[in-house]
């Protein structure tokens, strides 16, 4: 790409000049948007509403707290997992939209791995649901990549000093699922059990999965 | 672009306070724009490159000021604009402008699981070999385009090293512009914190990144 300005992206930015003549209530704009494309034929406010459901009652963090569990209890999954976590993964059923590629990383006593997307919003979709309001947010976006340590901190989670952090900025269509240990004392739990103990904020890479 | 979006690095945006039970939407209005955004007919030729390269676009003050699911609703409305599908007047008043056409093509409730689970596949067939092999030395290029990257300015002149080789991926940077799909070859590379953010960071801790071959020269 050449570092001069494109004349047709400088037409697009000012298609956003139109904001300052809109209502500020965005309620009002999106009711509004949703009349004009259903009248033009541009929408079907049933498919709106089959959306919404999906993500509703069919796609969030208990898919991926399956996957996880599924890696404890059955090592040649977890192998599986960790070669090709896009065919394990679909093994389950539980590929989609931002959610086709899917890059397994394992913590461990030596390493901790942590998810950001710092250009925009970036998340395992088809295995997380829709992303926390703090993982598209400025603070946690600038900040992840530069001071992760610190940034874990806020989540209470404390790590040694000789633990090593991996932050996997998702940058690309790649989608990353952080596998957290298994907390000791779990042995006798059942895979149904150990998924309940499965969070989301474990499988972004904030926080450790507790013991019950 | 070098805009504000390109967050990786910044300080001063605060505690990252992250809400207990935090719900699925905060407002129904949320629901619906994503739905919309999901469901509606965009352009011909749209992709989910073209949609982050016009909610970067959004100007810097609206972009820190806006919630998320602003973000979409301002992406949607720049996209019906920009391809003819509805024009400020509409939008405005959120009424077809008279004698308009209606079309009968919008994605039906019965097309939406099927769409979930065969959309957003990436990955792309190429005959040329990768010029870089997992644990090399690569350098993320010094670049500075106008228009859409995925290369964050945080990395860029930086050393890394290889650490996962994906195949052929289509590249975000021209397939913003709809300049096709153009794929290349994607790689993770690996940067040591003290690499990114000098002396006083970890020696220990690092950053992975996705980059495209382009974006990368040997080192």
């Amino acid at each position: 790409m050449s570092q001069h300005s494109h004349a047709h992206d400088d037409d697009l930015a000012h298609h956003h000049d139109i904001h300052s003549e809109l209502p500020s209530d965005p309620a009002l704009r999106v009711k509004a948007l949703e009349s004009l494309l259903t009248e033009k034929g541009l929408v079907d406010p049933a498919a709106i509403d089959a959306w919404i459901e999906i993500y509703e009652s069919k796609i969030g963090p208990r898919n991926g707290a399956k996957v996880v569990a599924k890696a404890w209890v059955d090592p040649a999954y977890k192998q599986r997992l960790r070669s090709d976590a896009t065919k394990a993964i679909g093994e389950l059923d539980f590929l989609g939209r931002q959610g086709q590629h899917i890059v397994a990383v394992e913590n461990t006593p030596e390493v901790h791995n942590l998810v950001v997307c710092t250009l925009c919003s970036c998340y395992p979709l088809s295995i997380l649901g829709l992303p926390p309001a703090w993982y598209k947010s400025a603070p946690y976006r600038s900040r992840a990549v530069l001071d992760p340590r610190g940034v874990l901190k806020e989540f209470g989670t404390d790590l040694p000093e000789h633990v090593k952090i991996r932050v996997w900025d998702s940058t690309a269509e790649v989608r990353y699922l952080v596998v957290p240990e298994r907390p000791a004392g779990t042995e006798h739990l059942s895979e149904e059990q150990l998924a309940a103990l499965v969070t989301r904020d474990s499988m972004i890479g904030v926080a450790k999965v507790k013991a019950p | 672009m070098n805009g504000v979006h390109d967050m990786g690095g910044m300080h001063g945006h605060g505690p990252i306070a992250p809400e207990a039970d935090e719900p699925l939407w905060h407002a129904p209005w949320e629901a619906r724009i994503f739905g919309i955004t999901r469901a509606m007919t965009f352009p011909k030729g749209f992709n989910i490159d073209r949609f982050r390269h016009l909610r970067e676009l959004l100007p810097p003050d609206l972009y820190l000021a806006r919630a998320y699911y602003d973000h979409w609703y301002a992406v949607c409305i720049a996209a019906l604009l920009d391809g003819g599908l509805a024009t400020a007047d509409e939008i405005r008043h959120g009424r077809a402008a008279p004698g308009g056409a209606r079309r009968n093509d919008a994605v039906r409730a019965d097309q939406v699981w099927q769409s979930q689970k065969s959309q957003g596949i990436f990955t792309r067939e190429l005959e040329t070999p990768p010029l870089f092999a997992i644990g090399q030395r690569v350098r993320a290029r010094n670049i500075n385009p106008a228009g859409h990257t995925r290369l964050p300015r945080y990395v860029r002149g930086k050393v890394g090293v290889v650490h996962l080789h994906h195949g052929g991926h289509v590249f975000a940077d021209t397939n913003a512009h709809m300049q096709g799909e153009v794929p290349q070859h994607l790689y993770t590379v690996a940067f040591s914190m003290r690499e990114l953010w000098g002396p006083e960071a970890s020696a220990r801790d690092e950053a992975c990144l996705d980059l495209w071959e382009s974006y990368l020269e040997p080192a």
